[in-house]
């Protein structure tokens, strides 16, 4: 009866007409029958109710039952939570340790304590307060003692201490001192490889335990396997090498200073599988003391900010060997082929000249050599905008690589918005498309391991991944020739290192300024190198930002006497450590000269 | 002269009042109240001296108060439960509305003793929460209007009492007492229930309590912490839950003796929310098994008397009033076991608190009323009381 009807029906109705027609009270005649009817109705509801309130108990006497449960397995069961310190609580080493390619640790855990105060058990506050900033020169006494006196129950002092620290903290002899154990995250090698390695932080805290977070680099990107308590035990194996690390970073850095350079990063990469070696960008920080995010100034200026992968920069000349190898592999060149270089290339208010004047005409192998912008702009134009895009993306200029670290994927190439003929020619010597060291490691590796595109990766699987071919062999085999003639007879001569047989191709590029121009006394000098040009195996780019030669009468920018030189420090170093043999290079060029001329 | 004057006095139709209510009062509820107030007062004389040594009474200050709340808790629980329930419908809905008026105005003259929430009249030597006695109010107005909805020609009281309860919950969220705002809903919905409601209906409110529950998750930092340390699975042994657990768990079986427990020391709550900890570690799981029961047993004893009940207004204001009854102790006990995420509810006749114990003698007297013996058309009834 939910619903109220517009007009209750008059029941019954013959009756009430009849008492109607002699004028009696209809009213309790209607009423007789609702009752009635009611009556009937009275027991069916109570007969559903009976239903309902039995389904009600019987809900009660399972909540009632599932607590006296609930008490009777708590009392059954041992407190666990101790009151009082208990030795080897079953604390695990919970994350993964990160290993490199042979196992070699790169980051770790270690036991230790955090210090927190109870401040109702504390006896002697101000005694307290005073031998703790003591011990902990970092603290203030009197703030101490005033949040000792204060409303707060529980405070932490410490979140992580050293051994000593503990036992000055013990010896302080207050009840209200109390330590808990922590694992705290430990890169034993300091600095090395710290913009892979990222870093980590205390997540949510207890007493007895602390989450331990990765906060940046593979740490954050492989947080969840490396707390899986499943893998707890199995390591992390990451494809770079320690010792080459160590090694580049050093190389690296000395070259930084001596060339007064703001920063500078490295990539060497393996070319058939793509495995980065070493990563590294200086500057850089300790993983284990990991500063904050600057606050102010430049992000890209910050020890944080990694260079080799988030770094987006103009690589200059070292892309000119991607627009000859595609005019070759397009059937639009030879290596022989001449190409009118006259100059300059006037277009609109632009210019395009060479650095040095190289004639009327050089060869294809001669402008990768030279290094002619004009030949190279010249040779663009042929292969047009959009077949240039597309070999581009191909290579992977044109989107964020794929990298296990979290930081890569915000590292996007800038790209024209518009992809003019202009744009199609200044791109083809590295001006106008902006991309990370790490891309043109990806984009040499190409050439090196006989044109097939690989994925970078910081995993060490063993087994490349399944790839395209975006190059034929021949091509790559020319385009490698050529790069190894720019080392023996062109702009990177400094690069040769004996019986390993460097390849390569320089780039300089103006830094844009502020204002969009390009700052004339500012460069990125880049080195991309291909070694042993025998028998590729790895990829090793060097780019340093505002590199300066000083030593001269004037001071030298251009790649070849400040990425070149170190670069091939760096080979000669590394080349042993990555188990290459010298070899007498003589066979090299025959072969390569008849595999181009086929 | 006089009876020829007057008439006769009239002679008793029927058995004295006092017999009358002793025949057909619950008297397992009764005595279950009793013995549970009992307890109430045994873990107080355990729970409350940190808190009077905290506020500078002696010992037994609180334990003290809670007798005499008590006493005039049962007077009152005695007086209600003679009453007809003619006579409780009436004096149920004024006092339901005065305590609404009370709770409407709580915002303007109200306290909220630094607690976060505005629910308190202070009242110098003792405070009152007229929420507390809101409840009771509500389940009998909210039983009338389901009645009279259920008879021919009836008014719409299931949409008017509908409105009313979500009215009352909004009120209860903006001091905000989440807790007792889901009592009085879920006190509606049990209503319903039993008066037939429709399956679908059903089904769909369990959906919208769902939610109403994910929405003042995400809007209340209050209500969400809660609900997250619920969640996680292991406890900072220095919450009020940790506390709770490892209580219960130093208990065992048979408590670590009276007056050697160590937890009311720490939990602020220790007298109120947490009482059941305190009787846990002082007296183990047999006395958490015999509160259990006794509460098991007042809720189960009313219902199977409610079932037999015809009229429907007592028969659905007396499911109310005990499942109201019922569910605290189930919310406040499956609290201090990690049952439920916390909620401050207290239990019911166990817990210090004045306004809790008084009101609770009110609802629990009504309940009485309720639930006592009446003729119900059968033959039998005919028969009771006269000596036949």
């Amino acid at each position: 009866m939910t619903d109220i009807p517009l007009r209750t029906p008059l029941r019954p109705l013959g009756r009430i007409l009849s008492a109607r027609a002699k004028g009696e009270d209809t009213n309790r005649i209607e009423r007789e029958n609702i009752n009635k009817r009611q009556e009937g109705e009275i027991e069916q509801t109570r007969v559903r109710a009976q239903g309902r309130l039995l389904v009600l108990g019987v809900v009660f006497i399972c909540l009632y039952f599932a607590i006296a449960l609930r008490v009777a397995l708590l009392s059954a069961s041992e407190p666990t939570e101790p009151r009082s310190q208990q030795a080897g609580a079953s604390i695990v080493a919970q994350r993964a340790d990160i290993v490199d390619r042979r196992g070699r640790i790169l980051a770790t855990n270690m036991d230790t304590h955090s210090l927190y105060v109870e401040t109702t058990h504390l006896v002697d506050p101000k005694g307290t307060a005073q031998a703790l900033s003591k011990v902990f020169l970092d603290l203030d006494a009197k703030r101490l003692y005033s949040a000792f006196t204060g409303k707060r129950k529980f405070l932490w002092i410490k979140r992580k201490m050293s051994p000593e620290q503990m036992q000055a903290a013990h010896d302080i002899g207050d009840p209200g001192l109390r330590f808990g154990p922590r694992e705290m995250r430990l890169y034993p090698n300091g600095r090395l490889a710290a913009h892979v390695l990222g870093g980590a932080s205390f997540g949510r805290e207890g007493v007895h335990a602390a989450e331990v977070v990765g906060v940046a680099g593979i740490e954050k990107t492989f947080d969840k396997r490396l707390r899986d308590p499943g893998q707890s035990g199995q390591p992390l194996e990451l494809s770079l090498d320690l010792s080459v690390q160590a090694a580049i970073e050093q190389v690296l850095y000395g070259g930084m200073k001596l060339l007064n350079a703001k920063g500078a990063a490295a990539v060497l990469m393996e070319v058939h599988t793509g495995e980065l070696v070493s990563l590294v960008s200086l500057p850089d920080f300790d993983p284990n003391n990991r500063p904050n995010l600057p606050t102010k100034g430049q992000a890209a200026d910050s020890p944080l900010f990694n260079r080799a992968v988030q770094g987006v920069y103009e690589l200059g000349s070292t892309f000119k060997i991607f627009a000859v190898a595609q005019a070759m592999e397009l059937g639009l060149v030879a290596p022989e082929t001449v190409v009118d270089i006259r100059g300059p290339i006037r277009w609109g208010k632009y210019r395009i000249s060479d650095f040095h004047n190289y004639g009327k005409e050089l060869s294809v192998e001669d402008i990768i050599i030279k290094s002619s912008n004009i030949g190279t702009a010249r040779i663009a134009t042929m292969i047009g905008a959009e077949r240039q895009e597309n070999f581009l993306g191909s290579l992977g200029f044109l989107e964020p690589i794929y990298l296990e670290m979290v930081e890569a994927s915000g590292a996007k190439p800038l790209v024209p918005r518009h992809w003019s003929e202009l744009s199609t020619m200044t791109i083809s010597y590295g001006h106008g498309l902006s991309a990370t060291p790490l891309h043109l490691a990806t984009g040499y590796a190409t050439i090196a391991n006989g044109g097939i595109k690989v994925m970078p990766t910081l995993l060490h699987k063993g087994d490349p991944k399944e790839a395209n071919r975006v190059l034929s062999e021949n091509v790559a085999a020319a385009s490698l020739n050529m790069l190894r003639r720019v080392v023996t007879e062109g702009t990177a001569s400094m690069g040769e290192v004996n019986g390993y047989g460097v390849a390569g191709k320089t780039g300089t590029a103006d830094k844009p300024g502020p204002e969009g121009n390009y700052e004339k006394e500012k460069v990125i000098a880049t080195f991309a190198s291909i070694f042993p040009a025998y028998d590729p195996k790895y990829v090793l780019v060097v780019s340093f930002d505002e590199a300066e030669d000083r030593t001269g009468s004037e001071p030298r920018r251009t790649a070849g006497w400040t990425a070149v030189p170190v670069t091939a420090e760096i080979i000669s170093r590394i080349a042993p450590l990555l188990g290459l043999a010298p070899q007498i290079e003589k066979p090299f060029r025959n072969d390569i000269t008849q595999a181009s001329n086929n | 002269m006089t009876e020829m004057v007057y008439g006769s006095v009239p002679s008793a139709r029927g058995e004295p009042v006092i017999s009358k209510w002793w025949r057909t009062i619950d008297r397992w509820t009764l005595s279950s109240i009793f013995i549970l107030f009992a307890i109430g007062i045994l873990l107080g004389f355990a729970a409350s001296p940190p808190l009077a040594a905290k506020n500078g009474f002696e010992p037994f200050h609180y334990v003290q108060r809670q007798m005499m709340f008590g006493t005039f808790a049962v007077l009152i629980m005695l007086v209600t439960s003679l009453m007809p329930p003619k006579w409780i419908r009436r004096l149920s809905v004024m006092g339901f509305m005065v305590a609404f008026v009370a709770t409407l105005l709580l915002p303007y003259f109200g306290t909220d003793f630094g607690k976060g929430s505005v629910r308190w009249y202070s009242l110098g030597f003792s405070s009152i929460q007229p929420s507390e006695f809101l409840k009771p109010g509500f389940v009998v107005v909210t039983a009338w209007l389901i009645a009279a909805s259920q008879e021919i020609n009836g008014p719409p009281g299931k949409m008017w009492s509908f409105f009313l309860a979500v009215t009352v919950a909004i009120l209860l969220v903006l001091q905000p007492d989440f807790g007792q705002a889901c009592l009085i809903i879920f006190a509606w919905c049990v209503i319903y229930f039993v008066a037939g409601a429709p399956l679908t209906i059903l089904v769909g409110m369990a959906a919208a309590m769902v939610g109403v529950g994910s929405i003042a998750y995400n809007a209340s930092e209050h209500f969400a912490r809660r609900i997250d340390g619920f969640l996680s699975p292991d406890i900072d042994p220095r919450t009020q839950l940790g506390y709770a657990t490892n209580a219960i768990q130093e208990g065992g079986f048979l408590g670590v003796g009276v007056g050697e427990g160590e937890v009311k020391w720490s939990l602020p709550d220790a007298h109120t929310d947490f009482i059941i900890a305190v009787a846990a570690e002082e007296y183990g799981f047999v006395l958490v098994a015999l509160i259990i029961t006794i509460f098991a047993g007042i809720v189960l004893t009313s219902l199977v008397r409610l079932m037999r009940e015809r009229e429907a207004f007592v028969r659905l204001a007396g499911t109310g009033l005990v499942a109201m009854f019922g569910i605290q102790a189930v919310i406040n006990m499956g609290v201090a076991v990690r049952l439920l995420p916390a909620k401050g509810m207290t239990l019911p006749f166990v817990s210090y608190g004045g306004s809790s114990l008084i009101a609770g003698g009110i609802a629990i007297g009504m309940l009485l009323a309720f639930t006592r013996t009446r003729p119900q058309k059968d033959v039998t009834d005919l028969m009771v009381g006269r000596n036949i």
